[in-house]
């Protein structure tokens, strides 16, 4: 067990952990931020993604000890109803999630690109999200609540 | 903020804040001589009975005027909280934001089913429908009542009943029964589940008159789960609850002989549970319990299951001894038509294990002391799990409370209800709380799977090219491994490893008989199965249940008939389906698509590497009707197939949000497309081995259809029918049936992978 500070939505938590423990538990355990889901344990499906330093990062295989002082965004710091990222505004108006429980994945790595890439194509968009994984197939709607959140960052 | 709200009481939602509670005593009879307003509504004290004869049972007013409509079935995210929100809404006369529908607990409302079988409108729907018109016919006489006018000169307007005359002559809904209870009975067939209903006495509404219903508005339930105000079974957390882990073995049918408990030691506060053959390790913390299921040292038994292996399955099945032999439907005599057949067609198709492999594992949490229960559980049948639970720790029915929960999506009966067991065993034996969450391996590996199967057509042909004899019989696993819905112990893996006694049926399925041939039969062979206890095969409802496996081979074989007679495969398939909706699907899916009348295969692609194709398939499932067209892009050196384009006709009668109905359809298209495409359960002698998402390879983003175009067939005279799983059953069969336009070579067995394909091609 250790102490170990982490940066999460902009707030420093203290929490005791052993240093091998992925990020996801201490997130929903410790932290109390039950929105990213376990999925798979394996990276494989993203549904516990996080952005460490704007990067997304599977927080299922991610030890806490490896996260130091980076700073830790989860879905809920992304945005909220009053001020929302444009892809979690998009997600709502293109009604894109069925269950929602693969949602963290999706919306944090199209975040992340769009951070990166002003105005991706539809082939850029598939590539940089594949590997992500919705039993629910919504991708068809995903894709466009991409392409609508791209326009409204301009 | 939706945050647990199916947790609060139902008398905290009736009373409200600041509400008035009326108390008069013990229950009133609608015969007595009290005033109207007393006879119809009760004080939250005194609830009537949660039976389904009773109004209260269905719809509440609360104190602020607002709906509750309590709902025995449950939206596993295809929009049902809308759907069920606007019906009740329409009949009542009230804004649809001001209905909230309440589902899944078996504290507040009956059992219409659970998810099942896409009725959630076409059943549930049409019980709340005639409840909440019964409502809104007893608040009309209550008003009637107050304002000293007849109730034929009244009429409500956003849950305001006012004269039609003049609008100031009025009493709200609140005012007239907010926050207390309807003591109204209702006429209850006495049936439980899907076919359970109960209308009273007040006609619905005529659809022509419907403002609300119809109306494609957007899921409200669908911004919480973007901005993380949703919680999900996996976030509960119980005042001393301990994390479990299940331990599974490494061969099919072995069972713990030893325990280790020193090979967790010194894991803080992990321990092991072994009952009979139910292993598991608990934590206070979830880490420690992953960690400690990892380290356990167990000495398992010996088993060998001789399974036959994913690639040697289908000559298993072919080869293995027939259980039970049925022709669930006939006419005329196949025997006597196919003997005056002057040429005869057969083909066989094989469709493989398929798992629900949901997007995450399952998850439950049960409570379990002083002779009490409480799960809370993702389940689609939390109101028969809460019968399964009682079953296996030992408990009366009524002392089981099941609480649904959001969970990960959920197509069929998959690895929840196993959690729940699990936990609720634990539980018990723990004496504390106790959250299961399964992991990867046994979301896939373990859950209850879709029936591996082998499809077979033989047809007889006239002189003149018609089909006079026509049949149709999958020869498969019995899919039915569980008798009934979560209801029964043996039902989960807990039940079958705590020795309960199995609770298994024969039975597979038919295409329905769309089709008119003179002689016709259609029916099913069921073979044993590979294990009867605990196997990780073991059969259960899939999404579509036996759609995908039987379509694929009688639309692949209606092909093949339109082939062999060099007839187009749209002409064919019109010259046999007599029934106008039937035809209408197909018609319409075509045209939809541009179809260019001629027979398959094109023939015009023979030189060059990618070949383009078109194919159709069709179904009618209870009253749904679907024609979907495939076109196909597929690359021969490879073996690839790009999904270049689906046009799907679909006819549920009347649409209630054609929004959410168009968002169901494209997404089983897409999930279709990953089955057809993808999936299939590999396993060896021993042991499944597709154990997490590289083993079991679903649908990415690369590979999703190109272009999907929905046309929805809209007949607001006919009641509405189901439409979360019918269109995905059409794909497999259309793809191929495009491959072979494209190729001339007919795909016989999915999924359609590229090495699959390549084969096939190369054989050709």
């Amino acid at each position: 067990m250790a102490r170990i500070n982490l940066d999460v939505n902009g707030k420093v938590h203290t929490i005791d952990a052993d240093p091998d423990m992925p990020l996801l538990y201490a997130l929903r355990n410790d932290i109390g931020l039950n929105n990213p889901h376990f999925g798979c344990g394996l990276a494989q499906c993203g549904a516990c993604t996080v952005h460490l330093n704007g990067q997304p990062i599977r927080s299922c295989v991610t030890p806490v000890s490896a996260i130091g002082s980076g700073k830790v965004v989860t879905l809920a710091g992304l945005g909220t109803p009053e001020k929302p990222h444009p892809i979690q505004k998009a997600y709502v108006e293109e009604q894109v999630p069925q269950c929602g429980y693969c949602i963290n994945g999706w919306i944090m790595t199209a975040a992340a690109l769009l951070n990166e890439k002003k105005k991706p194509t539809e082939d850029e968009i598939k590539n940089a999200l594949t590997g992500l994984k919705c039993r629910c197939g919504t991708h068809v709607n995903i894709l466009r609540a991409v392409k609508r959140a791209a326009e409204m960052m301009g | 903020m939706t945050k647990m709200e199916n947790n609060i009481s139902r008398r905290a939602l009736l009373k409200g804040a600041g509400a008035l509670v009326v108390s008069i005593g013990a229950p009133i009879g609608l015969d007595t001589v009290l005033g109207i307003g007393e006879a119809f509504a009760q004080a939250s004290g005194t609830k009537p009975p949660l039976t389904p004869d009773q109004l209260s049972t269905f719809i509440a007013v609360n104190a602020d005027g607002s709906v509750s409509a309590f709902f025995g079935k449950m939206d596993m995210g295809q929009g049902l909280f809308t759907a069920i929100g606007q019906m009740v809404a329409e009949e009542l006369d009230v804004p649809f934001k001001a209905v909230k529908v309440l589902m899944g607990d078996t504290a507040t409302s009956v059992n219409q089913g659970g998810a099942s079988g896409s009725t959630g409108i076409q059943l549930g729907g049409k019980q709340m429908r005639v409840a909440a018109a019964e409502a809104r016919r007893v608040l009309v006489d209550m008003a009637a009542e107050k304002l000293g006018l007849p109730a034929d000169q009244l009429t409500v307007t956003d849950g305001v009943a006012h004269a039609k005359s003049d609008a100031a002559k009025k009493v709200s809904y609140a005012e007239l029964i907010g926050g207390r209870y309807f003591n109204v009975s209702l006429e209850w067939n006495k049936e439980m589940g899907n076919t359970l209903y109960a209308p009273g006495k007040a006609k619905p509404k005529d659809p022509k008159d419907y403002k609300i219903v119809g109306k494609p508005l957007p899921r409200e339930d669908i911004a919480p789960l973007v901005y993380c105000q949703q919680d999900f079974c996996t976030d509960v957390k119980r005042p001393g609850m301990l994390h479990a882990r299940m331990i599974r073995p490494p061969v099919a049918g072995a069972v713990p002989v030893k325990v280790d408990e020193d090979s967790i030691k010194s894991i803080p506060g992990a321990k092991a549970v072994h009952i009979k053959d139910l292993l598991a390790v608990v934590a206070e913390k979830e880490w420690n319990a992953v960690k400690a299921a990892r380290a356990l040292k167990v000495t398992w038994s010996e088993s060998k299951p001789n399974f036959p292996g994913n690639d040697k399955l289908f000559e298993h099945i072919r080869k293995a001894p027939i259980v039970k032999r049925e022709f669930q439907r006939e006419n005329g005599n196949f025997e006597d038509g196919i003997k005056q057949a002057v040429r005869i067609i057969e083909g066989e198709y094989q469709f493989p294990t398929q798992s629900h492999s949901s997007t995450g594992p399952a998850c439950a949490v049960a409570d379990v002391r002083d002779g009490e229960a409480t799960i809370y559980t993702s389940t689609q049948k939390p109101y028969d799990s809460a019968y399964c639970v009682a079953e296996l720790i030992g408990l009366p029915k009524e002392k089981v409370r099941a609480v649904w929960m959001f969970g990960t999506g959920s197509y069929g009966r998959n690895d929840q209800g196993d959690a729940t067991g699990d936990a609720a065993v634990l539980s018990k034996h723990l004496g504390r709380p106790v959250r299961v969450q399964y992991m990867r391996h046994e979301g896939i590996a373990w859950d209850p799977k879709g029936t591996a199967s082998v499809n077979r057509s033989r047809a007889g042909l006239d002189a003149s090219g018609k089909v006079i004899a026509y049949e149709n019989i999958s020869k498969a696993f019995s899919r039915l491994d569980s008798n009934t819905r979560e209801t029964r112990a043996a039902d989960v893996l807990a039940g079958q490893l705590l020795g309960l006694p199995l609770n298994r049926a024969e039975s597979f399925e038919i295409p329905v008989a769309s089709y008119t041939f003179d002689h016709g039969r259609l029916g099913w062979e069921t073979i044993p199965p590979l294990l009867e206890r605990a196997s990780p095969l073991r059969s259960t409802h899939l999404r579509d249940p036996y759609g995908p496996p039987i379509l694929f081979g009688s639309e692949s074989f209606i092909d093949e008939m339109a082939a062999a007679t060099n007839t187009d495969p749209v002409d064919f398939r019109l010259r046999y389906l007599t029934n106008p909706r039937d035809r209408d699907a197909v018609r319409i899916a075509a045209e939809s698509y541009g179809w260019q009348k001629r027979p398959s295969p094109r023939n015009d692609q023979k030189d060059s590497d990618v070949a383009i194709g078109r194919g159709i398939a069709f179904r009618r499932h209870f009253t749904t009707f679907i024609g979907l067209v495939a076109e196909v892009k597929v690359h021969k050196k490879t073996g690839k197939i790009d999904l270049v384009r689906y046009v799907c006709a679909h006819d549920v009668g009347m649409i209630v949000n054609p929004e959410t109905l168009k968002h169901v359809i494209d997404r089983q298209l897409v999930y279709g497309t990953s089955r057809a495409m993808l999936e299939e359960v590999r396993f060896d002698a021993n042991m499944v081995t597709s154990v997490d998402w590289e083993s079991y390879p679903v649908l990415h983003t690369p590979d999703l259809p190109e272009k999907i175009e929905i046309v929805l067939i809209e007949r607001p005279e006919q009641a509405p029918s189901g439409a979360a799983e019918m269109a995905l059953g059409l794909v497999p069969a259309a793809i191929g049936n495009a491959v072979f336009d494209a190729t001339g070579v007919r795909l016989r067995r999915v999924p359609f992978t590229p090495e699959r394909v390549k084969a096939a091609l190369g054989q050709a």
